[in-house]
């Protein structure tokens, strides 16, 4: 910081640009143009779907684990989905596992964490007063509330919401007769996908905007954190997909009301047969899941990223193999792009492009497993402070692992046969993609609540919060790739009326269920933690992890444009923990070589000539330029 | 030694980040994001087609003049622009509002264009091989409306002498993404003329 003040010039050119109007509520808290502002929206949005999202899924764990419970008791949340009988209605049954793969995918782990994360670290890591376009970010966070509306209403209409599976295939989506869950609840579910794509959108171009033109004076790519390399790498992902994801819904759309036959052919339907020829269902599917894919890397890159972050700041050592971490994230995103297929093995594709897929597909093995090597290598022999975040970041790592590892066998076209459509798959992505990036979102939350709000999170209830998660999602996890092994398929109602799951596996499916009750309930502790820590938590101070990165040079509670004053220079990399010979076990990245010549290594030196360079480049202030 | 290091602090040079106008980078990532849209639907396309049934047609030759009509709003486009940057203001405006003039006339003959498929018995509901012929346009046709959009705050901006050499932001995109629309065109025509 002394570089700072030791040009006056600068400081008295850059605080006159320090005043603004005050604004009115609503345009400060509600239409707002702030990323912080704009990122806790996304937060809260994330943690009311999640609640939704994990609600739906015990509901449809208590059919499974107790197929001949009397669910009377859900009618005043459910109404006349409980039948007379006091049991689930099957056709509800199938809304329900449509909405919690479209909510916890979509709406949780899309929106709410690439839209918390992304929104509120970019500007504040890569030095920027805000993102590119403010007005565009607005409008992202406010297309993705209006899906939010149109996906939440649709769950209150009388045949009730979407019921085809997340992955809305057709014919079952395309035809309103075919099932009540594809009459209005799926047309308001295009809706809503259509909008929230375009949310996506918005929101994906002004991060790569901002990463690549608003970086701060010496921020260069290869000092930037490994969490934005992943929110690029997330948005450019994203940037490519969305697009064709968009495409898949429009042509369904067309489809189911305006009777063109991009999907459908020669069906009878209750004896009659449809006016569709030449269609076909299998287009779907590849449009879809060029989409399908690359999404579950954009759910867990996010994660990844900001766990590397967490890592290395808690075991106080520099990330291991920083170039390896950004060349196997690139490598996981440009094979995000050409694996489609292995979800379609059993599509009646020919074997020889099956073999290439699946050959391609395992490949991505090797970047994921630098990944996990790149994190077990950071914390070894490190000084680990086990703060909640961290916890968490090594619970994703054992998460990815553990889940990954099943990846290896699914990818296999010859495995897959047997196992395709069952529990196993159901586990596999739930572990490796599911419960890593939630706990990349948890995690992120822990540490940056303090940035966010100023006080820290309660770390005992964190403690806690944590180990009943971590314990009890391997507990729902762990079994359940038994039960898809002997050939439970999933999205089934019950397993009572067929020969082969009559008779077994009827404890362990009660006690996964038993087990995601008390994982559900376990994360009112963190409701609880969050809501209590936003008014009483203890106040923050500036820097409460003695972390590296930018954010934390902001004052507690950044406000408008973030810095006060000039936006800081950056000289180094965001790994300089416990430098040998340097005074304290971090220093920041705007701290000059120059400052720090006892823990210099030899060619750092050099680079103190470049530091006058650095400090006399534009200031790249977005406030300062017209906008 | 002393080698290395310099080759190290050579390889670091610092780097200016500001490289382009934030606003001209997102037009450029929309751009992006429209070629996937219409990547995915051409893909769809050949997959489709691949696989039979598939019905045969002449594509209208209102299709060929609306071609050229784009071709040529795309060199008037490129008019306004060079006439914006020697501050040549009769020129810009004329040259922006032909522009404007042929783009709409374009959407006027896609539509005659689907008249005249209605009238060959090429629906928009029936084979995929003539609902695609409508998607196609349709959706090209939409983006299009969004470029005139763009096109009549450039015109409004330029009539009001906003346009000029030092402020050649504004027309910069829109110019870029006019251009963008009249490719994007070519490249699904000749893309029909050739698969259909």
């Amino acid at each position: 910081m002394a570089t700072v003040s030791a040009n006056p010039v600068i400081v008295a050119h850059a605080t006159e640009h320090d005043h603004h109007e005050p604004q009115s509520f609503w345009r400060k808290y509600i239409f707002s143009e702030d990323h912080k502002t704009i990122a806790k929206q996304y937060l809260i949005s994330g943690i009311l779907w999640s609640i939704i999202g994990i609600s739906l899924s015990v509901m449809f764990r208590l059919q499974l684990g107790f197929p001949n419970l009397k669910l009377g008791f859900l009618r005043p949340v459910l109404g006349s989905w409980i039948n007379e009988t006091d049991k689930l209605d099957p056709d509800f049954y199938l809304a329900l596992v449509t909405m919690h793969g479209t909510i916890m995918v979509f709406f949780v782990l899309t929106a709410g964490l690439s839209g918390t994360f992304s929104n509120f670290l970019i500007p504040l890591q890569v030095g920027a007063r805000d993102m590119a376009s403010g007005f565009l970010n607005m409008l992202s966070y406010w297309f993705f509330f209006i899906a939010s509306v149109v996906m939440f209403s649709s769950m209150f209409i009388e045949t009730g919401p979407a019921a085809g599976g997340w992955v809305i295939y057709p014919p079952l989506s395309a035809l309103p007769q075919a099932h009540k869950g594809s009459e209005l609840g799926m047309t308001l579910w295009l809706i809503s996908m259509a909008l929230f794509i375009v949310s996506q959108l918005l929101g994906g171009i002004n991060y790569i905007t901002t990463v690549i033109n608003l970086r701060t004076r010496g921020m260069s790519f290869s000092k930037l954190p490994l969490t934005i390399w992943a929110f690029l790498l997330t948005a450019i992902l994203g940037l490519i997909s969305f697009p064709v994801l968009l495409s898949a819904a429009l042509l369904l759309i067309f489809d189911r009301s305006f009777g063109t036959s991009f999907y459908l052919s020669e069906i009878y339907i209750k004896g009659e047969a449809l006016p569709n020829v030449g269609g076909s269902p299998i287009l779907f599917q590849h449009l879809f899941w060029f989409l399908g894919h690359p999404e579950v890397y954009i759910v867990i890159l996010p994660a990844l990223g900001m766990t590397s972050e967490i890592i290395a700041t808690n075991a106080r050592k520099p990330i291991f193999g920083y170039r390896a971490m950004i060349a196997s994230m690139m490598g996981i995103a440009f094979l995000a792009f050409i694996v489609w297929a292995h979800h379609m093995f059993v599509t009646g594709m020919n074997p020889f492009l099956g073999s290439i897929f699946m050959f391609l597909t395992l490949i991505i093995a090797v970047p994921s497993a630098v990944k996990a090597f790149n994190y077990i290598t950071t914390l070894w022999r490190g000084n680990i402070r086990f703060t909640p975040a961290m916890l968490f970041s090594i619970g994703l790592v054992s998460f990815f692992i553990s889940g990954g590892i099943t990846g290896l066998i699914l990818g296999n076209s010859a495995l897959d046969i047997q196992l395709h459509d069952t529990y196993f798959v159901v586990a596999h992505f739930h572990l490796v993609m599911g419960a890593a990036s939630a706990f990349g979102l948890l995690a992120g939350v822990y540490h940056w609540f303090p940035k966010m709000f100023g006080r820290m999170m309660d770390e005992k209830l964190g403690y806690i919060h944590f180990w009943l998660t971590f314990i009890g999602i391997y507990l729902v996890f762990f079994p359940m790739h038994y039960v898809g092994i002997a050939g439970f398929p999933r999205r089934y109602y019950a397993f009572t009326s067929y020969d082969f799951t009559k008779n077994i596996f009827a404890d362990m499916n009660a006690f996964i269920s038993l087990a995601a009750i008390f994982t559900f309930v376990a994360q009112w502790v963190f409701i609880y933690n969050f809501v209590n820590s936003l008014i009483r938590g203890k106040r923050a101070t500036q820097n409460p992890w003695k972390s590296n990165t930018l954010e934390w040079t902001t004052p507690i509670v950044p406000g408008h444009g973030n810095w006060v004053g000039e936006i800081p220079a950056v000289y180094r990399w965001p790994y300089d923990y416990s430098k040998p010979g340097a005074k304290d076990d971090f220093i920041p990245q705007n701290v000059p070589y120059s400052q720090t010549p006892e823990s210099n290594l030899p060619h750092e030196n050099e680079l103190i000539s470049l530091e006058s360079e650095i400090e006399a480049q534009n200031l790249n202030d977005q406030f300062k330029q017209p906008h | 030694m002393s080698e290395l290091v310099n080759d190290i602090s050579i390889a670091e040079e610092p780097q200016e980040t500001l490289s382009m106008n934030p606003r001209k980078f997102i037009m450029w990532l929309f751009v992006v994001s429209i070629i996937m849209l219409f990547a995915a639907m051409t893909s769809a396309y050949l997959v489709r087609r691949a696989e039979g049934n598939w019905l045969e047609y002449d594509i209208p030759a209102v299709f060929s003049y609306s071609t050229i009509v784009l071709v040529i709003s795309s060199l008037t486009m490129h008019w306004a622009y060079l006439a914006a940057k020697k501050d040549n203001f009769p020129s810009l405006k004329i040259a922006i509002s032909i522009t404007f003039v042929l783009g709409a006339i374009f959407l006027y003959m896609q539509f005659q264009g689907w008249v005249e498929l209605v009238n060959e018995n090429v629906f928009f509901v029936g084979n995929p091989a003539g609902s695609f012929m409508y998607i196609f346009t349709g959706l090209h046709g939409f983006h299009l409306i969004s470029g005139l959009v763009v096109l009549l705050v450039a015109l409004i901006a330029s009539f009001r002498l906003r346009i000029h050499a030092k402020s050649l932001n504004q027309i910069e995109i829109a110019a870029t993404y006019w251009h963008f629309l009249d490719i994007l065109w070519l490249y699904l025509f000749f893309f029909l003329v050739y698969f259909h």
